[in-house]
């Protein structure tokens, strides 16, 4: 019997990659698992999570379950979990993990590590490692209660690989009470680039960049060339450059590419939390004395609207 | 409309962060301090909606020693009618789980239509507060909003979530916890700060609370450490010497 609950998460019936870093995470720390993956008809997605080494894929399909609402999750989870009396339950620390993995806790009467980038043993305990402070410090945590909720930050465990095939069950959730919120719309950014935090390279802008055009016409031909995803600084989606789920950092999202170039990104420390972890860091800024040149691995002092077209052709012409 | 909102207190934003040698926490000997960057924008929408409507109360909550009074103040300038402090010494060893269930009791007291609060504080960044007291209270739960429309006994708002913007609608009472991008709070003029003084700040003893906090927190940090540093590396004089570096040394091309 597996101890270790992964909860899956789909838009669209389409599994959300974020998921393999969860999986990740319970095989680095040794743990046997089963999978949870609700939605309105998830089948095919349950067929696809079978290939990655889980005891078990379970899966409910349901109108219940065709929009993401945290209260419905919450109970259908909590249903699961005492079912099947696992110890751990773990997701991401996406929005949507964030909405109901606590309210889940609530339901168990346990303790939740939000936001883990690794884990200690320690004697029979183990310890879950969450930055805090935007990163200033990383907290050695210890969840006291029996049931323990984790959400895992997906930056910090690499997309599992395919392995053997796992039996999937459909099961069915007879104690969903009806939702007290109303579900209107998903009004989602449409893009043709890789996602932020499953992109091997990012392109991301600051407030450098002066205005929407600019962030475009400069970040656009460079991703393009990289194959890579554009983010950018809280102040340039505050300034109205890129949208709100393009900011990197503290209060958005942590990524951890091969290769981040930042341009014109002075380097808050709110911002170095959300990318620090990027295996290469380039800065490009006009200030040499922007606190981002004090984690980048390669600088250049000078002007981005000369330097990044000229990046651009170069790694075009793949010279 | 009446709105309970919370009104922490945490380390000034722009303050460099230090973890103790010894583990047990982080330097704040010189540290400044300030309200939550989130609650600020929690109070704003709160200040915004009942001076909109000339009516309504805003109500503050907060969990600390005296020292916490400074930054209710300023919530109670931008505009807050009154505050609640419930009195904890060393409130920063409590977990997420306690401080939701605090928050709980005060909510039953109060009976807000609308409890507010920032998506995460910004030193311990959980963000599961919310949440938990929504599960706690069932209450109807927004998280991560970042626009708010007041219908009659409802509210329709939009939240911030992977990938795009999401639509949701409640009635009241609920529970909403707000982004960044939900307006830009106010700094309170100087008269402000003045009538603040004066506005109604409550203790309340956490024994006169009808609830029971565990011996053992739930969630309990063993030890603080500073994360691996990262060196700076060479500032380049040329483009092609970083498009060489990126292609030949680092090999990321």
């Amino acid at each position: 019997m597996s101890k270790l609950l992964i909860v899956a998460e789909q838009r669209d019936n389409q599994l959300k990659k974020v998921t393999l870093s969860a999986i990740t995470f319970a095989k680095k720390e040794g743990f046997s698992f089963d999978i949870i993956i609700l939605g309105s008809s998830v089948e095919s997605v349950a067929k696809e999570l079978s290939e990655y080494g889980a005891k078990r894929v379970l899966y409910s399909s349901s109108p219940l379950f065709e929009n993401f609402i945290a209260k419905t999750y919450a109970e259908a989870i909590h249903e699961v979990v005492v079912k099947n009396d696992y110890e751990y339950i773990v997701s991401t620390s996406t929005t949507t993990g964030k909405d109901f993995l606590p309210r889940v806790a609530v339901k168990l009467n346990a303790g939740m590590a939000s936001d883990i980038i690794g884990a200690e043993k320690d004697g029979d305990s183990l310890l879950f490692k969450r930055p805090i402070w935007a990163g200033a410090a990383v907290a050695l945590t210890e969840i006291t209660t029996p049931y323990k909720v984790i959400s895992v930050r997906v930056s910090a465990y690499p997309p599992a690989e395919k392995t053997t095939i796992s039996p999937i069950e459909s099961i069915t959730l007879t104690k969903i009470s009806t939702p007290n919120v109303k579900f209107i719309s998903l009004q989602e950014n449409k893009s043709t680039r890789p996602e932020l935090t499953e992109a091997m390279a990012i392109v991301s802008g600051g407030k450098g960049l002066k205005s929407k055009e600019n962030f475009n016409a400069l970040l656009e031909p460079l991703a393009d060339a990289l194959a890579g995803a554009i983010g950018a600084s809280r102040l340039a989606v505050d300034s109205g450059y890129a949208t709100n789920d393009l900011q990197v950092g503290q209060t958005g999202k942590s990524v951890a590419p091969n290769l981040y170039i930042a341009v014109a990104i002075s380097g808050a420390i709110q911002h170095l939390a959300g990318m620090k972890d990027s295996k290469v860091i380039v800065a490009i800024n006009k200030d040499d004395e922007a606190p981002i040149f004090e984690v980048a691995d390669y600088g250049f002092v000078g002007d981005a609207f000369t330097a990044i077209p000229k990046l651009t052709e170069l790694i075009k012409s793949g010279k | 409309m009446r709105f309970l909102v919370t009104c922490k207190r945490v380390t000034d934003p722009e303050m460099k962060i230090k973890v103790l040698n010894d583990g047990s926490g982080v330097d704040l000997e010189d540290a400044n301090y300030a309200v939550n960057p989130f609650d600020e924008i929690a109070i704003e929408a709160a200040v915004q909606k009942i001076e909109e409507d000339g009516e309504g109360e805003v109500v503050l909550v907060a969990i600390g020693d005296e020292e916490y009074d400074e930054q209710i103040r300023h919530g109670l300038a931008m505009g807050a009618n009154r505050a609640i402090r419930v009195v904890v010494e060393n409130g920063e060893t409590l977990d997420s789980d306690s401080i939701a269930k605090i928050l709980v009791a005060i909510y039953n007291e109060e009976k807000p239509d609308i409890f507010m609060l920032g998506k995460q504080s910004i030193d311990g960044d959980s963000s599961q507060v919310p949440q938990l007291i929504a599960e706690y209270l069932d209450l109807p739960q927004a998280t991560f909003v970042s626009k708010i429309e007041y219908l009659n006994s409802e509210v329709r708002v939009v939240r911030e979530v992977d990938g795009g913007f999401e639509t949701l609608q409640l009635s009241t009472p609920a529970l909403i916890s707000v982004d960044l991008r939900l307006n830009e709070p106010r700094y309170p003029s100087i008269p402000n700060m003045m009538k603040a003084k004066k506005k109604e700040l409550k203790e309340i003893e956490l024994d006169d609370l009808d609830i029971s906090l565990p011996q053992k927190q739930k969630v309990i940090f063993r030890k603080l450490v500073s994360p691996p540093k990262r060196k700076g590396g060479v500032k380049l004089s040329s483009i092609e010497e970083l498009y060489d570096k990126l292609k030949n040394e680092a090999n990321v091309l």
